[in-house]
């Protein structure tokens, strides 16, 4: 095509160069990429997708089949880039990859960015309904915002000459934007796509940031922005998009739509030199009588009807452009690159056919309404034959369709329709009255005929006639699919890919269905096409993730002793969102080295542990100490003030839910620790009781997880620690007996000390209020330098309690494990509690259950991996019969062996049989043990 | 007594950089707080009432006096904040008040604080929070429970343009790295 100097709403004066598939190329400032190939000569932008035709840009907007680009290189590469809609710059790159792009191969540093926003009115589609609605809508007082995917507003009123009050569209448009923007409470986004539409108004929009700006200028702004808008009433003014006609060769470069056409003369001031227009419609003599006007030699308008009528027929006449009715363009002749140099025109009643030399041929088959956002949310749509489109059918609350998209054409029915929906959908935010609302806007549309029902040419060649060029689908293909018997539109989407796709079917999918249709003798109102899915256009990942990368992603929660923990090269274990020490290596030792360290100072001398990240839940009132025990397998009431008890708490179907020690404060007031990840869980599960079951029950509950830090001191010499930590504290057996609690000043600081162990070992848990948790920690770990106090992690704090028998929630249970299958029958009072029906089941109580046990590999230097099976013989074939598995494997520095916990078919009563590990490269053999392998006496918990 | 550390040492340095137009982000690491459970219209909220010397406030508000303020949390349960150093005497308060119909705790070092203020403060606040801030929809004095991306958090506006987010110790990074962000990109905007 060629550039009219005096022509669209590109910068004339400046210029500047960009690279295409390699080559140096010119553009000016507000070219697109497509509006730029075609300024070049770029006929051919690649090749198609199975057949390896050449292929030229189609039309001036997103819904072109084949016109996507790989942008940029490196880092900030994307793939399948809308060339109508990529705008160009100085030093801007491209690469022609129609079908498949390229990810980048270095991490992405581009900048996504995320919204929320809010509003009553959310316009979609800044056209003539569009701007109305907006209008009207921000006048009555509402929060609107506006989105439209161009540059600029306006919408298919910059791709023509119309006239509103006399003055050209344009005016209006700019005195329209011009109040808009005058309404702090109105968002006018440009260069912004709405590509979802979620229940209850949620719509997701992307904004192009800075996509269009070169990378220097981008100055560290987001390339787009993700918005995700709650709003109250949405309209959707989408406009409609043009589809194709199907004939031989009807891909060819410079085969083109004709309001494309159209558009890219108003728009960018470009074109062809020779124009057959080929139409079903009214609206491409609009193309015609536009381009004439710009000089160019209009050959032909070729009308697939019988004597069209109307005014844009007659004006076009009047210019002196022959009409060819009832006749069709039968194929096309191209060069040696394929681009287009003639059509053969033939009338349809037969006869000789006729080469008309050009080198554009516009094709409208007619205008498809645009209303994916109805759609998305179930929306329904029917066939109007009158304008041979589907348009929106019923209504869904909170969603008008406006204008083209509701298939209104002329610019002044999409103005008064827009004004009219944008009071209404005020009024619907409590704003204004639609009956004291301004009048809508006068105006009369020009009279159009009646579009064809016509979809392809009769007895054209059916191989390279295409139906969908962005999938290489043509008519052939079509009647492969209909011929094997397919009759359901999306069966025939599936067999031939028609609409599937980067781009979708925009302009194949009521074709397709048409096709179906006919073939089948059927009414195409009954048939439809197939559905309308989010997203409305493809969004890279990049750009819906946003900012949720990295420190964002997810929250990393740690103990206010972290930095200390880190300052000291601590190897830390995800817990949940936590980070915990899982061992702290000392000079060049492996985590099994440091955990035999760790778990042998706490067993001979002392060490120290951060226990803050626990979970704890306050529970207060008359009734707090029944409200325990409905939950807890044990009794919480009989407690006394001043002491703790170690609880279970099963679900309903009595299986192990979580555990932990309940602390009674005082006689109304309890302290219930629990696991680490369960926290949460078993606070809302309280909660739930509390609320819907026993709300009679006088019990409060409150999360103070992160009120308290907890420093555990613990090993034979921990009394010594705390008696230079706090030396008014009584830590005599005597006087500080296990599960007892004494208020104390520890370190200077008001503490709350407890006896609690989860080693077997003596043991004190310190707690104090989270923000004097680091200056506690600093404390006990100088006050145990002469007793060699040793700082020890997850991982020794799970070797410590496997020894002595001590399950994990969540490692030896799975939500299929009872308290009896741990062997806590001595924990199960007989009372009533949650979980404890389903533990008198009779299935509950076979002796065949799995059972908690210890196991000892008889190579004692052997050690298990966690999660090995355990089966009854040393020899076996697969498939054999499994009886078990290992839950916990560890070695022990007290016993000079490895060791494990494992969950084995009536293991209690197998204790002293041999059951083997069947490995990929060894059958280890183990004894059954009791679980309690360590202190099975439990002479070391009082020191 | 030892030293208090501040949920917050680490960012300090970034949350003071990250001013821009008028906007700044502010630790406030330490507040008195005290979470209140009472039944509402009970004589035992009443008497808090009077000891406060406020009216405990409905849904998602806040009632002040004399630098103590009662912020709505559930249909029963209330925050009640004042300086730093208050704590002991408001548990003692407060206990008094409900005399065991409900339950007082001292949950000082449960949360730790950040003020966003500024023009551009609800912009931030919209960059990871998908509550509306329009000054239609909330207003000083106003308060909710939502979420900064993942990270549970208390806000409670102000002013105009002031709002205190308060936040547990352990999520609190996480929330100031996505003010922090917010804040950036907003700078970049502002300065093209």
């Amino acid at each position: 095509m060629k550039r009219l100097d005096d022509r669209g709403r590109i910068d004339h004066d400046h210029s500047f160069e960009f690279t295409y598939d390699g080559r140096t190329l010119t553009a000016h400032p507000g070219d697109t990429l497509a509006s730029a190939l075609l300024a070049n000569g770029v006929d051919v932008i690649g090749t198609s997708v199975l057949m390896s035709r050449p292929r030229g840009v189609v039309t001036d907007n997103v819904t072109d089949p084949h016109a996507f680009a790989q942008v940029g290189t490196g880092s900030v590469t994307e793939p399948l880039m809308r060339m109508n809609e990529v705008e160009v710059f100085a030093g801007f790159e491209a690469e022609g990859r129609l079908h498949q792009g390229l990810l980048p191969t270095e991490r992405e540093s581009t900048r996504f960015e995320k919204r929320f926003a809010h509003c009553d009115v959310l316009v979609v589609g800044a056209g003539p309904a569009g701007l109305s609605a907006a209008l009207a809508a921000a006048d009555a007082g509402s929060r609107v915002i506006l989105v439209d995917d161009h540059p600029h507003l306006g919408g298919a009123l910059l791709g023509g000459e119309k006239l509103i009050d006399d003055k050209p569209a344009t005016r209006w448009v700019a005195d329209v934007e011009a109040r808009l923007r005058a309404n702090p409470d109105v968002t006018i986004l440009t260069r912004t796509t709405a590509f979802n539409n979620g229940d209850q108004g949620a719509v997701a929009l992307m904004e192009r940031v800075t996509e269009h700006l070169p990378e220097a200028k981008r100055d560290g702004r987001a390339l787009r922005r993700m918005w995700q808008v709650r709003t109250h009433e949405l309209v959707v003014a989408t406009g409609a998009t043009e589809r194709p006609l199907v004939f031989a060769d009807n891909d060819r470069p410079g085969v083109m739509l004709a309001a494309g056409v159209r558009g890219f003369l108003h728009r960018f001031g470009l074109v062809p030199e020779k124009l057959v227009v080929f139409t079903a419609c009214d609206d491409a003599y609009r193309t015609a009588i536009d381009l004439a006007g710009a000089g160019v030699d209009v050959q032909m308008v070729v009308d697939v009807r019988k004597d069209p009528q109307g005014s844009l027929i007659k004006r076009t006449r009047e210019l002196g452009i022959e009409i060819r009715d009832n006749a069709a363009v039968i194929g096309t002749d191209g060069d040696a690159d394929g681009v287009l140099t003639a059509v053969r025109v033939a009338s349809l009643d037969g006869g000789v056919p006729e080469a008309i030399a050009c080198d554009c041929l516009a094709v409208s088959g007619g205008w498809d309404p645009l209303f994916d956002l109805h759609l998305h949310v179930s929306g329904g749509s029917r066939w109007n034959r009158k304008l041979v489109g589907f348009v929106p059918d019923g209504s869904l609350p909170g969603i008008r369709v406006t204008g083209a998209a509701a298939g209104i054409f002329g610019t002044a029915g999409c103005r008064r329709d827009g004004h009219v929906v944008g009071l209404v959908a005020a009024e619907a935010t409590g704003h204004g009255t639609t009956a004291d609302g301004p009048a809508a806007p006068e105006g009369h549309d020009a009279n159009e005929g009646p579009t064809a029902d016509f979809v392809d040419v009769p007895g054209t060649e059916r191989i390279h006639a295409f139906v969908d060029q962005h999938r290489d689908v043509a008519l052939a293909g079509v009647d492969r699919a209909l011929g094997s018997g397919i009759h359901h539109v999306e069966h025939v989407k599936r067999y031939t890919l028609v609409g599937t796709g980067t781009e979708q079917g925009r302009t194949a999918k009521v074709n397709a269905g048409r096709l179906t249709a006919r073939h089948f003798g059927l009414d195409f109102a009954e048939v439809g096409i197939s559905n309308a899915r989010p997203l409305a256009q493809p969004m890279t990942f990049g750009s819906l993730a946003g900012r949720s990368l990295g420190v964002r992603f997810d929250p990393v929660r740690t103990t206010s002793i972290h930095p200390w923990h880190v300052a000291h090269g601590a190897i830390f274990e995800d817990v949940g969102q936590w980070k915990r020490p899982w061992f702290f290596p000392q000079g060049n030792e492996d985590m099994d080295a440091a955990v035999l360290r760790e778990c042998a100072a706490v067993r001979e001398g002392v060490g120290m542990m951060d226990a803050s990240t626990l979970g704890k839940i306050d529970v207060k009132g008359k009734d707090a100490g029944e409200f325990l025990d409905r939950l807890y397998t044990g009794v919480m009431s009989s407690l006394k003030p001043g002491r703790a008890r170690y609880g279970v708490m099963c679900k309903a179907d009595g299986m192990v839910m979580d555990d932990g020690v309940v602390l009674r404060l005082a006689d109304d007031h309890f302290m219930a620790t629990t696991t680490t990840g369960g926290a949460a869980g078993v606070l809302d599960w309280m909660e739930d009781f509390l609320q819907t079951e026993w709300p009679y029950l006088d019990v409060w509950l409150t999360s103070v997880t992160e009120q308290w830090a907890t420093v555990a001191v613990v090993g034979p010499k921990a009394r010594e620690v705390m008696a230079v930590l706090a030396p008014e504290l009584d830590v005599t057996q005597d006087a500080f007996k296990f599960m007892q609690l004494e208020d104390a000043v520890v370190a200077g600081i008001e503490s709350r000390v407890a006896r609690i162990s989860f080693s077997g070992e003596l043991a004190f848990e310190i707690n104090v209020p989270m923000t004097y948790g680091l200056a506690l920690w600093e404390a006990v770990f100088a006050a145990g330098q002469p007793f060699g106090i040793t700082p020890y992690g997850t991982e020794s704090m799970h070797v410590l309690r496997a020894e002595k028998g001590y399950f994990i929630v969540g490692q030896e249970t799975d939500g299929t494990v009872t308290p009896l299958d741990l062997g806590l029958d001595w924990m199960i009072a007989d009372k009533e509690f949650v979980g404890r029906r389903s533990l008198r089941r009779s299935d509950m109580l076979r002796d065949d259950r799995k059972q908690l046990v210890g196991i000892l590999p008889v190579d004692s230097k052997d050690r298990l991996p966690e999660g090995a099976q355990l089966i009854d013989s040393a020899e076996y074939e697969i498939p054999v019969s499994m009886i078990g598995h290992v839950t916990s494997s560890y070695e022990s520095s007290a016993m000079g062996r490895t060791f494990g916990l494992a969950l084995v078919r009536n293991g209690r009563n197998r204790i002293g049989e041999t059951i083997y590990a069947p490995l990929a490269d060894r059958t280890v053999a183990v004894e059954i043990v009791d679980a309690v392998i360590f202190d099975q006496e439990g002479a070391r918990r009082d020191g | 007594m030892a030293d208090r550390a501040e949920p917050l040492a680490a960012l300090q340095g970034r949350i003071n950089d990250a001013a821009f137009g008028g906007t700044t982000l502010m630790t406030v690491p330490f507040v008195a707080q005290v979470g209140l459970r009472v039944e509402p219209g009970s004589a035992a909220a009443g008497r808090v009432e009077t000891a406060l010397g406020l009216e405990l406030p409905e849904v998602n508000r806040m009632s002040e006096s004399g630098g103590r303020r009662a912020i709505w949390l559930a249909p029963d349960e209330w925050l009640v904040v004042a300086a730093d150093g208050e704590e002991r005497s408001l548990v003692a308060l407060l206990e008094e008040a409900i005399a065991g119909e409900g339950s007082v705790v001292d949950l000082s070092a449960n949360r730790t604080g950040l003020e966003l203020a500024g023009p551009d403060a609800r912009t931030v606040l919209a960059t990871c929070c998908s509550l509306d801030f329009h000054p239609r929809a909330f207003g000083p004095g106003q308060c909710a429970q939502t979420l900064i991306h993942k990270a549970g958090v208390l806000v409670e506006q102000r002013g105009d343009d002031r709002y205190l987010l308060l936040v547990r110790p352990s999520f609190a990074a996480y929330v100031a790295e996505w003010l922090l962000d917010g804040m950036l990109g907003l700078k970049a905007d502002a300065a093209a």
